[in-house]
């Protein structure tokens, strides 16, 4: 007659206990990490799901998948110090920036539903990346990239605030450098040897030519950006259902239970992140 | 149909006999009108008439604080997923948090499933209560049509006066009526006397908001923008007590707790609530629903909105606690009479015999 306490084989809270082969710092506040699961299996996700990252004693949290699956044996992500950018909080990535190859971490996942990658087939792809965006859009940037024939124009709009905090900038280099992307930056604030442009990334939409009815706008940023890029896209008559949008929200659990994520009636964990606008505009909640 | 009765002076015994073998939970009164879900031992320490517990009976279903896994991290991470649970028997669950628990069951054992949820239901047996009169004016089951039973229990106990006629729903509920060997089989004139009883109750239980029952969803529907929203907003403290109270609230959070020796340690869940500003706030400083207002509406529409649509049910249960604990006075009745008044749909004569 007392609480007794068995092992739980099929818990959805089982972690598993990945290494990481090599980190990178890339800015002052972000840090680059190739991890790979036990046995080097696969992760087996889609361009936009998220895993849940462990520190046993400290926590979890959801993080990008930043690399295509077309990469095998590991996997990428890129973790924003919070307690260094914000100036509050970032206890759990925080000390994920303290870790280095050889270290563990607890993975869940992956989770949610990417980018619809059978449906985009065929089709133009302008994306729109601004911030930490860049870390998620990159899984469907290279997966694209790595299956270049199946996909129609690729145009990729980055922002960031300064050149410096500029992530992934050699792969942004090659990118530019084929003739199968075009590629645009622009920076909030520049320094004497930026050849770029300066400005929001609303401001280099205009600019873009493209065949709205064939053309999927893919956009991933702060949850500030997200109004005032729709409203470009919609002026380039691209139709709403095309038009792709990643939310970022509180999550604790990924199941669609604990009620962090949700967005009025569906849980960003499992029904998102990615949501077209079709869908989203009508979630007062949403952008 | 399966009915067997069982006199009142054998109730304690009842009790008892139940209690030799597995812990027995019941409502027990405490100070100030208020009952609380207690292990007995016999049926003398069980509340006769009691308003619903102050806790639901979730709170053994999904614990206020409970254990997924325990980690060591002497060697990387490794960590254990559990599953903590108690073989109990709870006895006096009212209709409306029979139907608490029949929500909380169709959300954990939707997929992704939650198997923490699942053992621990499966360890409990219940055996209902049937109110045969109103507890009190904070209920609104009969607009929710939770003041009769509609399953979800083993046992079910109705009060005849001078026995109780048991309505036996289940294997394991028959296996305690053959064990306790107390229960007779019931007679022409016990059915009667149910039904009349369902009969009379038919006329107690009003519509407590004068709108007819397959209209609350449309209601809803079209409230999205209401005012009424500001007005709780302007009253809510945001101390999250209804959601505590709520018999279908189980929002949590899930925190590490590292013991002494910073390597062994548990990974827990504790209830949470959306009723906290903090709650949807994500690292860059963003909360998605910063107003109280906002959050208000969003504990409304998890009752009256999102589940309809997820689940074709409504998630009040009418058990009344939410206003009952408001220390703002925030009365459910109330937000939703004026909402349906705002639309239009008051009826007056809905749900009245
Ligand atoms: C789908 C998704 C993808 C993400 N991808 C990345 C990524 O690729 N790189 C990256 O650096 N960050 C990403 N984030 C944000 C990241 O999850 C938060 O920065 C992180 O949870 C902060 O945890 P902390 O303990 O360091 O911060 P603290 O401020 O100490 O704690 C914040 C608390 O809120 C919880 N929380 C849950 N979700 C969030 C959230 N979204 N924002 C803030 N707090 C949250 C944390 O678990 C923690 O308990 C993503 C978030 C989501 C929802
Ligand atoms: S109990 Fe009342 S004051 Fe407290 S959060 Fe709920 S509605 Fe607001
Ligand atoms: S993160 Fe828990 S419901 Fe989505």
């Amino acid at each position: 007659m007392t609480l007794k306490r068995v092992i739980l084989k099929d818990s959805e809270y089982e972690i598993k206990r990945a290494r990481i082969l090599r980190t990178k710092q890339m800015t002052e506040t972000e840090k680059y990490f190739e991890i790979q699961l036990p046995g080097g299996e696969s992760l087996d996700h889609e361009p936009g799901q998220f895993v849940e990252v462990s520190l046993l004693g400290i926590g979890e949290a959801p993080i990008s998948i930043s690399s295509s699956p077309t990469k095998r044996g590991s996997f990428e992500l890129v973790v924003r110090d919070v307690g260094k950018f914000t100036g509050q909080g970032g206890r759990l990535t925080g000390a994920l920036h303290k870790l280095e190859a050889g270290d563990e971490v607890g993975i869940r996942g992956p989770f949610g539903k990417g980018f619809p990658v059978r449906i985009l087939e065929g089709n133009d792809l302008l994306f729109v990346a601004a911030g930490l965006g860049v870390v998620p859009l990159r899984s469907l940037i290279n997966y694209v990239i790595d299956n270049r024939r199946d996909f129609g124009k690729v145009t990729i709009l980055l922002g960031c605030r300064t050149p410096q905090n500029m992530l992934f900038a050699d792969e942004v280099n090659e990118w530019n450098k084929r003739l199968d992307v075009n590629l645009n930056c622009t920076v909030d604030k520049a320094d004497p040897e930026w050849k770029g442009n300066v400005g929001l990334i609303t401001s280099l939409i205009p600019g873009v030519t493209l065949e709205p009815e064939r053309t999927f706008g893919v956009v991933v940023g702060p949850p500030i950006m997200y109004k005032f890029v729709i409203k470009e896209l919609l002026k380039k008559q691209i139709p709403e259902r095309q038009i792709l949008l990643s939310l970022e929200r509180h999550m604790k659990c990924g199941l669609g239970k604990c009620g962090h994520c949700q967005i009025n009636d569906v849980y960003c964990c499992q029904d998102g992140p990615v949501f077209s606008y079709d869908k989203t505009k009508n979630f007062p909640e949403a952008v | 149909m399966q009915y067997v009765t069982l006199k009142k002076e054998r109730f304690d015994d009842f009790i008892s006999r139940l209690a030799q073998d597995k812990k027995v939970v019941a409502p027990v009164a405490q100070d100030n009108n208020a009952y609380a879900f207690e292990p007995v031992t016999s049926g003398r320490q069980i509340a006769k008439d009691y308003i619903p517990t102050i806790l639901p009976p979730k709170k053994y279903f999904m614990p206020q604080y409970e254990t997924l896994a325990t980690f060591n991290i002497g060697n990387g991470q490794q960590m254990e997923p559990v599953v903590e649970y108690e073989r109990m028997i709870l006895f006096g669950v009212r209709t409306c948090d029979l139907a608490g628990i029949q929500c909380l069951n169709m959300v954990f054992s939707e997929r992704p499933k939650d198997h923490n949820y699942l053992v621990r239901k499966s360890k409990i047996i219940i055996i209902g209560y049937e109110c045969n009169d109103y507890c009190d004016e904070y209920a609104s089951c009969r607009l929710v049509h939770n003041h009769t039973p509609n399953g979800g229990y083993d046992l079910f106990f109705t009060d005849l006066g001078d026995k109780f006629i048991v309505h036996i729903n289940t294997q394991a509920g028959d296996e305690i009526i053959e064990k306790t060997k107390l229960f007779e089989e019931a007679n022409e004139k016990d059915l009667k006397a149910l039904e009349a009883l369902r009969e009379k109750k038919r006329k107690i239980f009003a519509n407590e908001v004068p709108v007819v029952h397959e209209n609350i969803p449309q209601v809803f529907e079209k409230s999205y923008n209401s005012n009424i929203w500001e007005d709780l907003g302007k009253k809510c403290l945001s101390c999250g007590n209804c959601t505590n109270v709520c018999p279908t609230c189980y929002c949590f959070d899930v925190i590490d707790e590292p013991n002494l020796d910073l390597k062994t340690g548990k990974r827990y869940r504790r209830w949470d609530s959306c009723q906290s500003e903090t709650f949807a706030k994500v690292a860059g400083g963003e909360s998605f629903r910063e107003e109280r207002a906002a959050r208000q509406r969003h504990r409304y529409y998890r009752k009256f909105k999102y589940p309809v649509d997820k689940f074709a049910r409504l998630f009040c249960t009418g058990c009344g606690r939410c206003s009952r604990t408001c220390m703002a006075k925030i009365n459910l009745k109330e937000t939703v009479t004026a909402l349906v008044a705002e639309q239009g749909l008051t009826d007056k004569k809905a749900g009245k015999e």
